[in-house]
């Protein structure tokens, strides 16, 4: 058995597989599926200050290796979260972290302090990446001057581990890469969903209710990669790569990158076991390359 | 029963006509109770444009033999890869999941309305309706005779009445305008339906503007299947909630359906 630990700001990772936020519900829903302890951590449905109801029916649209959703973070809001979800997962032997958004910098702060004020929350990840929600969410994703201003904001509100997730839906994502470093983030995790649509051609007309949505799964991958690649040689904190990951295989890949850390995603809705088995996965990986840690492998894409 | 994801045997595949399959699955756990209109998530095996797995109501389970049926209506790629399966082949399989429709507690007259693929959550339920002594009557309709299969099956545990757009079968013309719903619908104490969207909801303005009990069955295009994607919803009157796990049975009630 390698050993897989590795970290991520003050985070101390069994393993580094994480879920990804919108696709693991509370980490509860996969109760009857595996013991969600066994993983590095699980990161919980994008939160907001307010409740939302999120976009209308239909939301969904299977594409070629993957799906564009236009969920729009509907949650029940922090408050919720923190009185009548929070206590049912203390029981988690792993890393909880809130997937935090808004639409204004306010929204924000407000649900950050929420979140701050639960001890067995281990970090958050600010969504400045949502592609699904009119306001906010994406859009302060993609200038440097929105991101300073929304984590630097953040960050006087939270102190634990704030990891921030990046959206690919920009031109050159190491810049804003580094804006969000400069600004304190303790991590960057990347890529939230790519914005696409699709079309009915029989009733000529789009299938999501929002007519534009993310893409996310393995049609991704190639995308994510070179972003966590490009991220990893601009700035200096550790990161969390995903987007499109199936199988161990496509974990590695992330780690040669330059990624501390993986979450799964889409994966988890075809096998909701699918974490563990790419556990085992890396580990035998590492194994069979002689290999007695991850952190060997991290960012030593062979050039 | 808790959600499990198991590999089943196909030990049986029916050609039931050009393109409708039962397919018979045997479960390697022993199966525990499986309420009528909950459903399975199918995974779809070497079809390299189906990403997703495809969701099927249980049709039929027998407890004896440790089997779940799926009926499949081929519609796609998922569906016809599904129908094809090869007997003593594996499907992967996430069940049982999502609610299921209400038992009453007394027996009393009953009518169950499908139409297309939706007959498929009726048969566990006729199954249950009739093993509890309940008076029931299934109408069915489809396009054209051929589509009408399993009458026979679902003739053990009901009266069961037809109609077909084409006149080939039963009453000429659609579900929601058979004799049946027209003249006799007050004397059912209970209605359940599943089928295409416009069938349900024309059989729920008619349970609805006689203040008849009437669940319905949604298909709502699914991602997960249990809950966490939150792709599936409908609008109810709590707000959105999950097709997969609120339903895919709903009362009438619960919906903001303008009927
Ligand atoms: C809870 C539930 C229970 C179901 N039970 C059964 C069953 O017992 N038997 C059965 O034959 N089918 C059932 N269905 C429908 C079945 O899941 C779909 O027919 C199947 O997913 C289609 O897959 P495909 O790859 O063949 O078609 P695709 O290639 O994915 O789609 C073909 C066409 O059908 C449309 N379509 C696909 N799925 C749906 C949907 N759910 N609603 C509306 N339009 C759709 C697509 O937009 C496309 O135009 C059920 C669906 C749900 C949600
Ligand atoms: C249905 C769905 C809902 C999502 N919701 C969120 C969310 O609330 N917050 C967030 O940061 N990312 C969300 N994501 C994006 C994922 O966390 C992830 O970044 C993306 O799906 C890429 O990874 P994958 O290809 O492994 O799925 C969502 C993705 C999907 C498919
Ligand atoms: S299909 Fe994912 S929540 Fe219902």
């Amino acid at each position: 058995m390698a050993d897989l630990s590795t970290t991520i700001h003050k985070l101390e990772l069994k393993n580094p597989v994480l879920t990804a936020s919108g696709t693991f519900g509370y980490g509860l829903e996969y109760d009857d599926f595996l013991d969600v302890s066994l993983l590095g951590g699980i990161v919980v449905k994008g939160t907001t200050i307010h409740p939302r109801q999120g976009n209308a029916y239909p939301r969904m649209a299977e594409t070629a290796s993957g799906m564009l959703n236009s969920v729009g973070l509907q949650n029940r809001g922090a408050r919720y979260f923190a009185t009548d979800i929070y206590p049912k997962l203390t029981k988690y032997n792993t890393n909880v972290l809130v997937n935090v958004s808004g639409s204004t910098i306010e929204e924000y702060i407000a649900c950050a302090e929420i979140i701050n004020e639960l001890d067995h929350i281990a970090g958050i990840e600010l969504n400045i990446s949502c592609p699904n929600v009119k306001e906010g969410g994406m859009s302060f994703g993609t200038s440097c001057g929105s991101i300073e201003n929304v984590v630097s904001a953040v960050r006087k509100v939270y102190q634990k581990t704030m990891i921030v997730k990046l959206t690919p839906n920009v031109t050159d994502i190491g810049e804003l890469a580094r804006a969000a470093e400069y600004s304190g983030a303790d991590s960057l995790s990347l890529i939230n969903t790519l914005l696409g649509m699709a079309i009915n051609a029989e009733t000529r007309k789009p299938v999501l209710a929002t007519i534009t949505g993310g893409l996310s799964g393995p049609a991704i991958k190639p995308i994510a990669l070179r972003m966590v690649w490009e991220v990893a040689k601009a700035v200096n904190v550790p990161l969390v790569g995903m987007g499109g990951i199936m199988n161990a295989t496509d974990a590695i890949e992330f780690f040669l990158a330059g990624a501390s850390a993986i979450q799964v995603g889409t994966a988890n809705y075809i096998d909701p076991t699918i974490t563990l088995k790419i556990i085992d996965g890396i580990d035998s990986y590492l194994n069979y390359h002689k290999f007695n840690k991850l952190s060997d492998i991290i960012g030593c894409l062979q050039l | 029963m808790r959600k499990t994801v198991q590999n089943l045997k196909v030990i049986e595949n029916l050609q039931l006509n050009d393109d409708h399959h039962l397919l018979q699955l045997e479960v390697p756990d022993q199966l525990e109770t499986i309420f009528p209109g909950q459903f399975a998530n199918l995974l779809v095996n070497h079809s390299p444009g189906v990403f997703l797995r495809r969701p099927f109501s249980i049709y039929s389970v027998d407890y004896i033999k440790n089997t779940i049926s799926v009926f499949i209506k081929e519609i796609g790629e998922g569906t016809r890869a599904l129908g094809q399966t090869p007997v003593n082949s594996y499907i992967n399989s996430m069940f049982p999941l999502g609610n299921s429709f209400t038992i009453p507690n007394e027996p009393e007259k009953i009518l169950l309305v499908g139409g297309g693929s939706g007959v498929a959550s009726l048969m566990n339920l006729a199954q249950e309706l009739n093993k509890n002594l309940n008076d029931v009557y299934i109408l069915i309709g489809a396009r054209s005779s051929a589509d009408l299969v399993e009458l026979e099956h679902f003739s053990q545990y009901g009266t069961v009445y037809t109609t077909t757009e084409d006149g080939t079968q039963g009453e000429k013309g659609y579900v929601t305008n058979h004799s049946i719903l027209r003249d006799q619908f007050g004397q059912f104490k209970r209605i359940y339906s599943c089928g295409p969207e416009p069938m349900m909801r024309a059989v729920a303005a008619k349970a609805k503007s006689q203040s008849v009990f009437c669940e319905v069955s949604l298909e709502n295009t699914m991602a997960c299947g249990f809950g966490v994607c939150l792709c599936c919803v409908t609008e109810t009157i709590e707000g959105h909630k999950c097709v997969c796990t609120d339903g895919p049975v709903f009362n009438i009630n619960q919906l903001k359906w303008q009927i």
